[in-house]
């Protein structure tokens, strides 16, 4: 487990550039065997505090507890032993040129100071568990984006880590490549019980991997908890605009444009439903054009899953014509559909 | 040209290679552990000393702007200390050395210094200490720009020892000054300019080649 205990970082002023409080008041655990992702825009803090967990960071204030020893303590010899239970995985791979992929995934072993028989047992070992058991020999300069990433992947677990941290190790990939690391990265944790810990900025690595989610902004913890739930009743602006990432609030460029404020003679009210846990979007439009008797269009549509919640909008178009718009509204309130009226079109 | 001539260039030949070969082997084992600790001792860095390394600078600064003639003369009581004389190729070592470490020196902490900082977090992550940080990353990934920087060094070193005939150090650059212009014998003159061309083509394309083929980074199947 590696628990936040009040920390804070902040970075002195130095040559010119202004002091910065980098992270305060965080406060949290990250559960054992779990994947938790920390996401947050680019300087909202999560390099530094995924730095704080291998110790290649001191917090200022605060302690950082991983599997029960305080690493914020640890200097010199102490902390790089304490370093070889955790892995760290990098966006531009870092694997040494000089060295094939085999002598990269040995170099930890190493340093840890491994007898050279069992490093090659377990170099073939790990390189057949992240797939490339055939790119022993090859050089980094010879290998894809995905399979330097596998090689790092197998580089970071190689001293049999409780905890592999992993700084945006897939913003340099396609999402094709994004995907497949992704799924590997979800078998280590399935099969080994390592503890992930994702450092990013992309709502879909978080959608497709985390189960917990840390949000991170201007050096604050904003929210936490089950992915699930953090964005299915997203409460910080942060949070909704990542959630707006993989979801879509803006209504399509055709039907935005011809809403207006004031309803004309004849035509439709337009309504946006917002639609938050399992199989919730599923029956509202059905349920609302027979229990109200009403002709309801589905004018636009967005639904997608995040840790098993339907997360999503559904614009609809109904009468305008007297207070039919009021009474679809109420039967939404009253059945705990969040909604709002955008305006009507011709 | 006589054999005797001939002798004379062959003998001077190995003055040369003798001279520049020790220099630099010495040079190498000054100046390469001072250029990396001057590639790692800023603030904030691996080995972060940043007095010393100021003070460093400036002592390597200092020899690399005295000219060579000067340093010759200049430390000859130093020479004669350490070579037991002031006098002949094995004496003309010594400044060679001297002025050949910092040179070394600065070319090593330039190759250093191309290597990714990303790969010092790196092996850092995984609790490597700062010396397995030397050894493990930095000089093989820099290996390429050292082994460069060192052919660059003998070359310019097989300069400098045509300078330390000043002090009887014998050498191609002696010969050249004695029997090419003192005595005018073009012909001998031609003859060590012409030895010195093949001697810093094959240093080149030795270098060259070994600084090609320890480079990982551009290999293609």
């Amino acid at each position: 487990m590696v628990r936040f205990e009040n920390i804070s970082k902040t970075y002195t002023a130095y040559r010119g550039k202004p002091g910065v409080n980098a992270l305060q008041d965080i406060d949290f655990a990250i559960p054992r065997g779990s994947i938790t992702g920390v996401i947050g825009r680019s300087g909202a803090g999560k390099s530094s505090l995924v730095r704080l967990i291998n110790g290649l960071e001191k917090p200022t204030t605060g302690r950082v507890i991983v599997d029960g020893n305080d690493i914020s303590s640890l200097a010199g010899r102490e902390l790089r032993l304490a370093q070889r239970s955790i892995g760290m995985i990098f966006q531009h791979f870092n694997l040494l040129s000089s060295r094939t992929a085999a002598d990269n995934i040995a170099l930890p072993l190493e340093i840890a100071g491994w007898p050279k028989a069992d490093i090659k047992a377990r170099v073939t070992e790990l390189l057949a568990l992240v797939g490339i058991a055939d790119k022993h020999d090859r050089y980094p300069s010879e290998l894809s984006g995905g399979q330097k990433q596998r090689v790092g992947i197998a580089r970071a677990l190689a001293t049999r880590p409780s905890v592999l941290l992993s700084d945006e190790a897939t913003s340099a990939l396609d999402p094709q490549t994004t995907r497949a690391i992704l799924d590997l990265l979800a078998n280590i944790n399935r099969e080994l019980g390592v503890t992930i810990v994702l450092i990013t900025h992309e709502m879909s690595v978080v959608r497709q991997l985390a189960r917990e989610v840390v949000v991170l902004d201007a050096g604050h913890v904003v929210e936490s908890g089950h992915v699930a739930d953090i964005f299915t009743h997203p409460r910080h602006p942060i949070t909704q605009s990542f959630l707006a990432e993989v979801i879509g609030d803006s209504l399509p460029v055709s039907l935005a444009s011809r809403i207006v404020t004031e309803p004309p003679g004849d035509g439709q009210a337009v309504i946006r439903i917002q639609v938050r846990g399992a199989g919730a979007g599923d029956t509202v439009v059905a349920r609302l054009a027979r229990e109200l008797g009403l002709d309801v269009a589905l004018l636009s549509a967005r639904i997608d899953e995040i840790g098993g919640q339907h997360v999503g909008s559904l614009v609809l178009g109904i009468p305008s014509r007297e207070d039919v718009p009021a009474r679809v509204l109420a039967w939404l309130s009253q059945h705990q559909f969040p909604a709002e009226h955008l305006g009507y079109v011709a | 040209m006589s054999p005797e001539l001939i002798n004379l260039i062959v003998q001077a030949t190995f003055e040369s290679l003798y001279m520049v070969g020790i220099a630099a082997l010495l040079g190498t084992a000054f100046g390469l552990p001072l250029g990396v600790f001057l590639a790692t001792s800023r603030k904030g860095e691996l080995f972060a000393a940043p007095i010393v390394n100021r003070a460093l600078g400036i002592v390597v600064n200092a020899t690399r702007s005295t000219p060579f003639i000067i340093l010759v003369v200049a430390i000859i009581p130093f020479t004669r200390l350490v070579a037991g004389t002031s006098i002949g190729s094995t004496a003309a070592i010594v400044p060679l050395t001297i002025a050949s470490a910092p040179f070394i020196a600065r070319l090593v902490e330039a190759a250093i210094r191309e290597v990714d900082g990303g790969l010092i977090e790196t092996a850092s992550s995984f609790g490597a200490s700062p010396l397995q940080i030397v050894f493990k990353v930095l000089i093989p990934e820099a290996l390429p720009g050292l082994l460069l920087a060192l052919t660059l060094a003998v070359v310019s070193l097989l300069g400098y020892s045509a300078m330390v005939g000043a002090v009887g150090g014998g050498g191609l650059g002696d010969l050249g000054i004695r029997y090419g212009y003192q005595r005018f014998m073009p012909e001998m003159m031609l003859a060590v300019v012409v030895v010195l061309i093949a001697l810093v083509q094959l240093v080149q394309s030795a270098g060259d080649y070994l600084a090609r083929r320890v480079n990982r980074r551009l290999r293609h199947h």
